[in-house]
Order: structure tokens, then C-alpha cells, then sequence
């Protein structure tokens, strides 16, 4: 539709040929105030000068930004995006200006690579790469592809579709809400369909991860660390629209790693995760190696280094259990 | 020279944002200047010369600094002529929430952080929905949820801008950003006949003119009631 065809509209006939729409009323106070059965073109007569400037408002400029946020929305909402399937990274110059030395490295959606190297040395770089599908045009000079093809500069730019979501240590909630009303409001900023049921899974996905559960009740600053990390990766996996995760270390406490790992992995997410832990870098399928800025090696896990993983789960899992009978206020002794 | 005005909430990570920005430029070679507009105090203006870039402060005291803004910008740009700037960068911290020192044709960057709440998108006005580039600081202390929640929001104010998210303190994301201010073939030589995008409020009444009894046998000019 035309912008003049849409001031023919009133903002009720709108909503129900875009329904999405609710959104953008919802961002402009004035609109909420009006008689939501007449055209848009009687309504925007009607505002007089003073009540343009109560609400710090443009004609030309709400009409146009409609015009946008429509077409936006129906290039989002209709085609159904062709999905990540892999993510490639070709080769340039690590810090002092040496070329990277590979061929090319993949990422592929279902398998998790991890990243290792002192800090500083490049994984925000690469990670940046990644998020702006740099074309030789950061400073490592790296290329990245898409499903095996130079992509579109959509990623870089639209507030709704980014390549990369994150998780931290450093992160916490700050919305004071409870767990139902805050993934109901995440449901709807992404339009999920079925958000009733996408919910009840993520519940029931990050109470599994955590040790201690929590209710659709409980406000999210008052979760625990564990639970918080949990609630995060049950999210980012089922909710996010970003087909790479990257996590940057996951504490050995309160979660479940391993099946975290299996959340994102399950939902088809591409895995990347910085970490010095041997047991979560010995998960990924691949490792790749970070110096001086540049990628210094990739690694595919060695049959060696995963029956040396299950020694080590092991061993973990004994740490584990003697640390729980400590609290629980036992003499150790050896079993 | 290039010309871009930079506001946003104040304490939303506009310097951060610019001095990481500011020095993938000058590892290019780009000469930049700065001005920051504010209304009480600043210590921006140290921030920038510690980063090697010149810098001129203005405050703006009793008046709206946007206001203070446009009666300044152009004596400011011709400073910035003058000493042969590449890239001149205004900062003001925008404080009323109504007005917005963009002008047209000339870039224009909002920044706003994920801890301001929700609905702040909502309230900042056209300083958010009139901007070309809406930059999202502190992404690296909400979770992931909070953040496309947060730029849902955004974009339903601003369905136009690019909009990026960036990490003042580490500098990811600055790079990028830094690639979409400056460009070569720009040049502005005055800002004599440009325009404002938005107009700015017309109030004026006593108390801007410096009364301060209560009653309202002081109160003139432009005075709106409260509906009680
Ligand atoms: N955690 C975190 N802190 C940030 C980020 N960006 C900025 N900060 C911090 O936020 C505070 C305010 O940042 P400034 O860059 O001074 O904000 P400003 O918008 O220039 O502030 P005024 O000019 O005073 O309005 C500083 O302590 C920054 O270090 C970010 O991305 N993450
Ligand atoms: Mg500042
Ligand atoms: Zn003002
Ligand atoms: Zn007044």
C-alpha cells in the first residue's frame, strides 16, 4: 500500500489487514488517544498545531515511518527467511599483519565449536566478524559467508534479525517482572505463534537445566545465578530469533551444562562458546585457537579427547557429590 | 567536513560510544573534533582531550540545551572548518525529552542504553524517532531476551533507522558504527538555511523568564492547566 492509500484507512482496519501494527500504535502516544474508526487522513486533519506539539509530532513523518514499518514487517512476517545452515569464515590477518593460515572455517548449525586464547586476543574481533558479516572490510580483513553465499546487508542493520544473540556471566535481569509476564513479553516483541506453548517449554526446559525449580510466579531478579542461566539459555534457544549463540564461559554451578548445550544444539542453533573450562571445550565438535588476533589453529576433537572428556565428567561428577554431602554437613571418608 | 550530531538520555554511553568510534577513525587517518553541549557540568570536554581529540564545551545553564544547541551549532561548525576537521562530533546529553538537535541532512544518532527501562523508547520522542542510526549501549549486563525485547521497542518508535548494538566499554560493535559516520565525499561549508527536523517547543512563560512566586496572578504567557 501506498502512503496515501494508507491515510485512507482508520487505524481499526489497519490493525485487522496488519495485525503487527499493534506494535507500532503502541509506540505513538498519539495515536492511543483517537477514535480508532476514522481514516488516518480525517484524524491527522483534526490535530491542530498545539496538539502536534504535545505529542512532538510530524505528519509526514508518522505517515512515512508507517509506510516503513509496514513493509519491514510483511518482508519479516511473510517470507519465511531461508534458515542459517552453515556459517563460514575465510582467512585474513591476524594483528601484525600475517595471513591467517586455513583454508576456510565452518560453523555448522547443531555443532558447537569452541574458542580458546589468552584474553585480548581477538574473539570480540572475531566475534565482531561475525556479527557484521564482515566482507574484508573490518580490520582482520576477514569474509564471512552465509549458507556458502556473500549475504545481504540486512544483518547488519535491522533491529529485528541479528546474527549473533550472547550470553554472559556479566548478565542479569533488570525487568521487574515475573518469569510468565517477561517471556510473554518476549513472545510478543518476536510475534511467536503459539507463545502459550513456546512458554511452558522454556519453563520446563530451564527448570530441567537448573538444580532448584522456579514457578511462572517467581519475579526474574529474584532467581538464583543457576536459575537465571538457565531461564537465559531456554530462552535464547527456543525464543531468539538469531540463529548463533555464543556464550562466553558457562560456571560449573547450579546448571546442567551439558544438557544446556543439547537445548541450543537441539534447537538447531550454531554453538559458539569461549571457554578455558577443559570439560566445555572438550564438548564442542571443533576448537579453534585465537592469537595475536588471528585464528592460530582449528582443532576437531580427537577420539583421544573425548574418552579423556568422560574421565574428566567423571572426576567432575565426584567433586560434585562430595561437595553436595560438605553442605549437607557429612564426615567425608573414601567410598 | 563531515558534521553528525549525537544525543541521547544522559548516562547512555555517548562518549563511550564516540571515543571508541573516534579511534578506529583516527587509525585511519581521520582528523576529528568535538563539541559537547550540557546543560550544569560536563567533564566530557577532559574525556576527548585525553583521547587526543580537540574539543569545545558549551552549557547551556537556564536554558533547554537543545535550545542552547541550535543557537550554537553554526559558530561551532565554523570552528570546525577552521581547524580543518575531517569529522566534527556534537554531543548533547538530551534532557527534556522533547526537543531534538538534529537537522536535517545532516546525520543524526540517538543513543540509548537497555538498563532505561522499557519504556523509554516511548517516552524519549523524536530524539529517537526522527534519528538515522539508534545505537543500543549496555547490552553486555541484560540478558539476551532483554535485549530484543528492548529493540523491538525501538524499532516500533523508529522502523527507519539502522540500528546497532554496541558495548561502550569494550568498544565491540564501534567499528562498524565508525565505518557509517564518516564518508569522504560529504562536505559541509555552513549550516546558514538548514533546518531543523523538528520543531522545538514554543513555551515560554514567566517562569522561563526567571519568576519564581507560586500563584497565578504570576503566571503569563503560555500557561497549560493541569486537569484535575
Ligand atoms: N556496562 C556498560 N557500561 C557502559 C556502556 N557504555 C557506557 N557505559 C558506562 O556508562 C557510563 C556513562 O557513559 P558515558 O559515555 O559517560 O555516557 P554519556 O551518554 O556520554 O553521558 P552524559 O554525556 O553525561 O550524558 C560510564 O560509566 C560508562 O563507562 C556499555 O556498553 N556497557
Ligand atoms: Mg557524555
Ligand atoms: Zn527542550
Ligand atoms: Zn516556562
Amino acid at each position: 500500500m501506498s502512503q496515501q492509500e494508507l491515510l485512507q484507512y482508520s487505524p481499526q482496519q489497519l490493525l485487522k489487514i496488519y495485525p503487527f501494527l499493534e506494535s507500532f500504535f503502541a509506540g505513538q502516544n498519539w495515536i492511543l488517544k483517537q477514535n480508532h474508526q476514522q481514516k488516518l487522513i480525517e484524524l491527522l486533519d483534526q490535530l491542530d498545531e498545539e496538539q502536534q506539539e504535545d505529542h512532538a509530532f510530524d505528519k509526514a513523518d508518522f505517515i512515512e515511518q508507517l509506510h516503513d514499518f509496514i513493509s519491514q514487517m510483511e518482508a519479516f512476517v511473510g517470507q519465511k527467511e531461508k534458515s542459517v545452515e552453515t556459517l563460514t569464515v575465510l582467512p585474513g590477518n591476524d594483528k601484525s599483519g600475517n595471513p591467517e593460515n586455513f583454508e576456510q572455517l565452518i560453523f555448522k548449525t547443531k555443532t558447537i565449536t569452541s574458542i580458546v586464547g589468552p584474553t585480548g586476543s581477538g574473539k570480540s574481533r572475531l566475534l565482531a566478524d561475525i556479527e557484521w558479516v564482515a566482507q574484508a572490510d573490518t580490520p582482520t580483513l576477514r569474509k564471512v559467508l552465509i549458507n556458502n553465499e556473500k549475504p545481504d546487508n540486512s544483518w547488519r542493520f535491522s533491529g529485528n534479525k541479528k546474527l549473533v544473540a550472547q550470553l554472559s556471566q556479566n548478565m542479569n535481569f533488570v525487568m521487574d517482572l515475573s518469569v510468565q509476564e517477561f517471556l510473554e513479553l518476549h513472545a510478543k516483541s518476536r510475534m511467536a505463534a503459539n507463545a502459550d506453548v513456546l512458554i511452558k517449554r522454556i519453563i520446563d526446559a530451564a527448570n530441567e537445566l537448573a538444580g532448584e525449580k522456579f514457578l511462572p510466579e517467581t519475579p526474574i531478579t529474584s532467581l538464583s545465578g543457576g536459575q537465571s542461566r538457565a531461564l537465559m539459555i531456554a530462552d535464547t534457544a527456543l525464543l531468539s530469533q538469531s540463529p548463533v549463540v555464543l556464550i562466553d564461559e558457562i560456571e560449573n554451578a547450579g546448571i546442567d551444562r551439558k544438557k544446556a548445550l543439547k537445548i541450543l544444539t537441539g534447537e538447531d542453533k550454531i554453538v559458539l562458546m569461549a571457554t578455558h573450562d577443559p570439560i566445555l571445550a572438550l564438548m564442542a565438535d571443533q576448537r579453534i585457537v585465537i592469537k595475536n588476533g588471528g585464528i592460530h589453529k582449528i582443532i576437531q576433537t580427537t577420539e583421544g579427547e573425548k574418552a579423556m572428556l568422560k574421565q574428566l565428567e567423571m572426576a567432575d561428577q565426584k567433586l560434585q557429590n562430595l561437595r553436595a554431602r560438605l553442605r549437607g554437613g557429612e564426615v567425608l571418608a573414601e567410598a | 567536513m563531515n558534521l553528525v550530531t549525537i544525543s541521547g538520555p544522559p548516562s547512555s554511553g555517548k562518549t563511550a560510544v564516540i571515543l571508541k568510534a573516534a579511534e578506529s577513525l583516527m587509525k585511519r587517518g581521520v582528523k576529528i573534533g568535538a563539541v559537547k553541549f550540557d546543560c550544569l557540568h560536563t567533564d566530557d570536554d577532559l574525556a576527548y582531550e585525553k583521547a587526543g581529540i580537540p574539543v569545545k564545551k558549551g552549557l547551556s545553564g537556564s536554558l533547554c540545551p537543545d535550545h542552547y544547541f541550535v543557537s550554537n551549532i553554526e559558530a561551532v561548525t565554523d570552528w570546525g572548518i577552521k581547524e580543518n576537521f575531517d569529522l566534527l562530533i556534537s554531543e548533547s546529553a538530551g534532557l527534556c525529552n522533547r526537543c531534538s538537535p538534529y537537522i536535517k541532512e545532516i546525520k543524526a544518532v540517538c543513543v540509548i542504553d537497555n538498563l532505561s527501562g522499557i519504556n523509554t523508547p516511548k517516552k524519549i520522542g523524536p530524539m529517537l524517532r526522527m534519528a538515522d542510526i539508534i545505537v543500543i549501549t549496555k547490552g553486555d549486563i541484560v540478558s539476551q531476551a532483554e535485549r530484543e525485547v528492548f529493540a523491538a521497542g525501538v524499532y516500533a518508535v523508529n522502523p527507519s533507522a539502522i540500528i546497532m548494538h554496541i558495548n561502550g566499554l569494550t568498544g565491540q560493535g564501534a567499528f562498524e558504527f565508525s565505518t557509517l559516520l564518516y564518508d569522504e565525499n560529504t562536505q559541509i561549508d555552513t549550516l546558514k538555511g538548514k533546518k531543523l527536523r523538528f520543531s522545538m517547543p514554543s513555551a515560554l512563560c514567566s517562569y522561563c523568564l526567571g519568576e519564581t512566586r507560586i500563584g497565578e496572578s504570576y503566571q503569563m504567557g503560555n500557561v497549560r492547566k493541569i486537569n484535575l
